[in-house]
């Protein structure tokens, strides 16, 4: 009779490992069989399995070693009746080998998540569908919890990801880290996938909308990952001093009663210094690949607004600035915006009016950000019907309860 | 593609939408959501329905006319009003009713509306 000492120590066991060691896992089964839904499968069956032996036999010294040789097992059973993947066999008859190697010897197996990240954002796969796809096999969420920070149905997104995934199967897609010629738009593509997840970025604008929310976390997570597994790429960083840019102020986005609070009025007591610490620290690092890119910049955008914590101002020129460069490098709506909001602090309202009027009208019909920022602009320019007008339309297109309350009251506020 | 937002309230949103001490901030927020959804183009239809107490269910059982008072789900979130809206996907449907200004127990459901060709 097990006694429950054991029983939950192998339980706190399992769920150590999942959360520990699930992309890996899952990285090193599909790299081999060229199959995420199958390597998926044959990881949770492994798992079920560990739930239901190591109760009994206690946990086994090297944890992952014994959930791949289980997962292994599957996977050729699995292969052996479809016909399509007869092939697929030799190669997972050399995983047993390599799993039972694993499990004698010392060395830990080896770390493929970068060539998962890769496969996940390459260009054969629909943009829209990367991050989740991202999300669960890297860092194993559910189709439920994916779909409910992206606005999709919990069954739509699981029939995306079996579409993207049978897509990896059926087209042979290679496990293989792309070429060095290939390699900035292979990177650009994970790194936008990974940045999507992040999600919120804009709250240097006053009142704009912040995205999604929910899934900060995770993206950060994936963003120390890439920047782990490719030190030597300026953007990788770049991403990682971002997020960590953006998440240090996190707190101080509400005030007690949960109220939003702009940037430029937010206490800097709230901010995360370490968190800041670490996103300038990336930011230096990527500083010396000197190769300048979307991420670095944006982050030092981030950085210049992080300084306010020592100067007690923000240098608005220098922000105008960096978003001159980031609009040269990439004119997305969202830097045409930002560039048009920075101006309008550091050289007038009326030289940031000049900049958003400049941006096409179908662009920006349901841009929400562009609203907030043209509405503040033209209430201090005394514009108070246009003003009233492009509230409205900010107001309108807000998604996010707090914001909308202050847009709201700084629209009656004129 | 035509879908169809319906929101659901409790007794208390119903009543932020007529109350005087509430209802500016109610309508402060709604009027703007329409007007950005008719801005856009794709309104095609709607309606804000009084409190379900104001209903009345009317029923046909054994060729009798039963008609009772009261709406015909007892449940604590009821309609209480909806928007048709044209829209490319339902991705773009799901975007718009995420950007309802509902209070705390608001919620909205989305249906894709039935077309001509499915009557056929």
């Amino acid at each position: 009779m097990q006694n429950d000492d054991q029983t939950s120590e192998a339980y706190r066991a399992v769920e150590r490992t999942a959360r520990d060691s699930y992309g890996r896992l899952i990285g090193y089964l599909a790299a081999r069989s060229r199959d995420v839904a199958a390597a998926e499968d044959a990881l949770a069956d492994a798992f079920a399995r560990a739930l239901d032996n190591w109760p009994r036999c206690g946990v086994p010294e090297k944890p992952e070693a014994w959930l791949l040789t289980t997962a292994r097992r599957r996977l050729i059973d699995g292969a052996r009746h479809s016909r399509v993947q007869a092939e697929a066999i030799p190669t997972l008859l050399a995983l047993v080998d390599e799993a039972q190697d694993l499990a004698s010897k010392d060395n830990s197996f080896p770390d493929e998540r970068l060539k998962l990240l890769f496969i996940c954002a390459h260009p054969a796969i629909d943009a829209g569908i990367r991050t989740p796809l991202m999300l669960q096999t890297v860092l194993g969420l559910d189709a439920a919890r994916i779909g409910s920070a992206f606005l999709v149905q919990p069954a739509a997104m699981g029939q995306r990801l079996s579409r993207a995934k049978a897509k990896i199967r059926d087209a042979r897609m290679a496990f293989e880290l792309p070429a060095a010629s290939e390699l900035s738009p292979r990177l650009n593509a994970v790194l936008e996938a990974i940045y999507v997840a992040y999600g919120s970025g804009w709250d240097d604008i006053a009142g704009a909308d912040s995205r999604r929310r929910g899934l900060a976390a995770e993206a950060i997570d994936l963003g120390r990952l890439l920047a782990r597994l490719m030190p030597n790429q300026p953007e990788a960083l770049g991403l990682l001093a971002l997020m960590l840019h953006c998440e240090a102020r996190r707190g101080a986005r509400r005030n007690p009663e949960g109220r939003y609070v702009p940037l430029s009025q937010q206490d800097v007591a709230g901010w995360s210094g370490s968190m800041i610490e670490e996103a300038e620290q990336c930011l230096s690092e990527a500083a010396k690949g000197a190769q300048l890119g979307r991420f670095q910049l944006e982050a030092a955008i981030q950085s210049v607004h992080a300084q306010r914590a020592q100067t007690g101002r923000t240098d608005w020129e220098a922000i105008a600035l960096i978003y001159e460069a980031l609009v040269r490098l990439v004119p997305t709506i969202g830097a045409l915006v930002g560039r048009a909001a920075a101006v309008a602090e550091a050289r007038g309202a009326e030289a940031g009016w000049e900049m958003l009027e400049a941006i096409p009208s179908v662009a920006v019909r349901t841009y929400q950000p562009y609203w907030a920022v043209a509405a503040h602009l033209l209430k201090r320019t005394q514009r108070t019907s246009d003003a009233t007008a492009a509230y409205s339309r900010a107001i309108g297109l807000c998604e996010d309860p707090a914001t909308r309350e202050f847009l709201i009251q700084q629209s009656h506020a004129s | 593609m035509q879908y169809t937002l319906m929101f659901y309230m409790d007794q208390g949103e119903f009543a932020a939408r007529t109350d005087p001490k509430k209802k500016d901030a109610f309508w402060g927020a709604f009027r703007p959501y329409l007007k950005a959804i008719k801005d856009a183009g794709i309104f095609v239809g709607g309606a804000g329905l009084q409190p379900p107490d104001m209903a009345t269910t009317v029923r046909r059982r054994d060729g009798e006319r039963l008609v009772q008072d009261g709406p015909y789900s007892d449940s604590k979130e009821q309609l209480g009003g909806f928007v048709v809206i044209d829209v490319p996907d339902l991705d773009t449907a799901l975007d718009w009713a995420a950007r309802y200004p509902a209070g705390p127990a608001g919620l909205v459901e989305v249906r894709p509306n039935m077309s001509a060709s499915n009557a056929e």
